[in-house]
């Protein structure tokens, strides 16, 4: 029986779609996803596309055009479609995020669009700018899909070598920070050095243990590691002696609050030393309140000079001037000026980490002033760059060209596989934020990992395995957060700190931004 | 492109042509002992 000319329609509609479907299938595979995160900032319309990492800076036009595609898309994907006909290019968006060029250049998504963005632009504007976005979405640079995921049993089944030590070189402390996380250095336990032969039996568990790579770090800290200068010397002698009779090179850094610092270490500490962290917190009120000594006086008139002399031998390089800010000091942009203006290049100021009933612990409400302060300080920054005067944050730092490979953006900080941190009596912990905690001790330097199931468990925690970071756009910045934060909150490595969370996404979207200033300029 | 000014020349998933060397820093190492700053390290490769 001939076919109505009316049906004839309908299923050469139906054979396209499938065929369709079936090539788009075929070029995309299924069910991966796309991730576009949006927003304006000082002025500026920024598109991430958060799986290949590019980042564009558009026109208004543009950005609307953006949004538009994404409300389709989602529309698409909770079946809001009722008004789409069968033969619209809807029928196209298999998956649940899927955009490929056809979608782009179909005569429908025009249709839609113009309709989506109640007429601000005509036919032609939102014509040329989709021409724009199906250039980017053909280079490989919107809407990319997420294909890593696929890859990540094999993060998971990877083999780890350690490559990292966090040496606790003294579980003692000169002063009595308010906020220590090492409770004065002492851990949860007992005051105590770490010898040099435990020392040394750490650094021959890393040389063994780091199979083909060549690079180690090992960093000098505490409590604090210069109320144990000597053996910090003798490690970093024993360690240059290895090096040669392994093929490896060692990156020695220090973490110091700086009260011993002198000539002699910092001669020691300029020529042995890849970088120092050296801990102050800003304004002078603001760092005695929360760092005194254990008789209460403050410590900033000691450290400040002699933190500046040391930076200014460094060639301002190679340094960081490291602060914690509390809900004391939530105004904390003025303490990164009050380390500009004391002539400091390099510093990093991270939000305090405590129990929520810390009086000085960072609370949701608190989240408004922090997102002003971040976009604060970015803004200035801008400024102190135009004028020639400008410093490195270290949290708005982020090399959109030659940042992390996927790799490492999949394989998260390391703690617990490549990194781990060694208490002065030579215990193993996944890193220094879970040292004294018993239920996460992996071993010692002299019998090497005693527990592998922990080193497993921190291997298989990822951007993948958290429910949480699934639709984050600073997934690949931050990689899944801080594991120990994650369990401080919520008693499980696999979950995510939250505050800490929406801190992280306003670094990001600032530092980005920044980038953005600085491109125009 | 009239409309559109990107930022960077190469994109993250050109990455996974090499595959992960391993030798870069750790992040906790430079100076963060807080929180998670895996994205502003470098490349050991780029340096």
């Amino acid at each position: 029986m001939p076919w109505e000319e009316s049906q004839r329609t309908d299923l050469a509609d139906v054979f396209l779609k499938i065929i369709s479907m079936m090539y788009l299938q075929k070029r995309y595979g299924k069910g991966y996803r796309t991730l576009v995160h949006q927003y304006q900032s000082n002025g500026y319309n920024i598109v991430m596309d958060v799986v290949s990492g590019a980042v564009h800076v558009v026109d208004q036009l543009c950005y609307d055009v953006i949004a538009g595609i994404c409300k389709l898309k989602e529309d698409h994907s909770l079946g809001k479609t009722a008004d789409w006909t069968q033969s619209d290019s809807a029928a196209l968006w298999q998956g649940e995020s899927e955009i490929p060029t056809e979608v782009l250049e179909d005569p429908h998504t025009l249709a839609k669009l113009i309709r989506e963005l109640d007429g601000r632009y005509d036919e032609d504007e939102i014509k040329d700018a989709l021409s724009d976005v199906t250039e980017l979405t053909e280079a490989g640079q919107l809407f990319v899909r997420d294909t890593y995921e696929s890859m990540i049993d094999e993060v998971k089944r990877r083999k780890t070598v350690v490559k990292a030590l966090c040496l606790h070189i003294a579980h003692d402390c000169n002063l009595a920070c308010k906020y220590c996380f090492a409770e004065e250095g002492e851990y949860h336990g007992r005051r105590a050095l770490m010898s040099y032969e435990t020392g040394k039996k750490a650094l021959d568990f890393l040389i063994a243990g780091s199979g083909s790579r060549r690079n180690l770090e090992v960093d000098f800290f505490g409590g604090e590691p210069l109320m144990n200068w000597q053996v910090v010397k003798d490690l970093v002698a024993y360690g240059r002696s290895q090096e040669k009779l392994h093929d490896k090179h060692f990156r020695f850094t220090l973490t110091t609050n700086g009260v011993l610092l002198n000539d002699e270490v910092q001669e020691f500490v300029n020529r042995e030393m890849d970088n120092v962290v050296l801990s102050l917190d800003g304004r002078k009120e603001v760092n005695d309140r929360m760092r005194p000594f254990r008789s209460g006086k403050g410590s900033y008139d000691l450290i400040v000079p002699k933190f500046q002399k040391l930076a200014e031998s460094r060639n301002q390089e190679k340094y960081y001037i490291r602060g914690t800010f509390t809900r004391e000091n939530l105004d904390f942009s003025e303490d990164i000026l009050h380390f500009a203006d004391l002539g400091f290049k390099q510093m990093s100021i991270e939000p305090v980490v405590g129990e929520e009933s810390d009086p000085y612990a960072i609370r949701r409400e608190d989240l408004p002033v922090i997102m002003e302060e971040y976009d604060r300080l970015a803004r200035i920054m801008i400024e102190r760059e135009k004028e020639g005067k400008g410093f490195n944050f270290f949290h708005f730092m982020i090399d959109l060209d030659g940042g992390p490979c996927v790799a490492k953006r999949l394989s998260g900080c390391g703690s617990g596989t490549e990194y781990l941190a060694v208490t002065p009596w030579g215990d193993l912990y996944p890193c220094h934020q879970f040292v004294g905690q018993e239920e996460f001790l992996m071993g010692n330097v002299e019998e090497g990992i005693k527990k592998p199931e922990i080193a497993d468990d921190f291997r298989s925690c990822n951007v993948y395995s958290k429910e949480k970071c699934r639709d984050c756009f600073a997934k690949f910045y931050c990689s899944g957060g801080c594991m120990a934060n994650a369990w401080n909150f919520h008693g499980t490595i696999h979950d995510t700190y939250d505050i800490g969370c929406e801190m992280q996404r306003k670094r990001v979207e600032c530092a980005i931004m920044i980038k953005a200033a600085l491109a125009e300029a | 492109m009239k409309h559109v000014k990107t930022l960077n020349t190469q994109t993250m998933n050109n990455s996974l042509k090499k595959g992960g060397c391993g030798e870069c820093q750790t992040s906790c190492q430079s100076a963060c002992k807080t929180s998670c700053t895996v994205g502003n390290q470098t490349c050991e490769q780029k340096k």
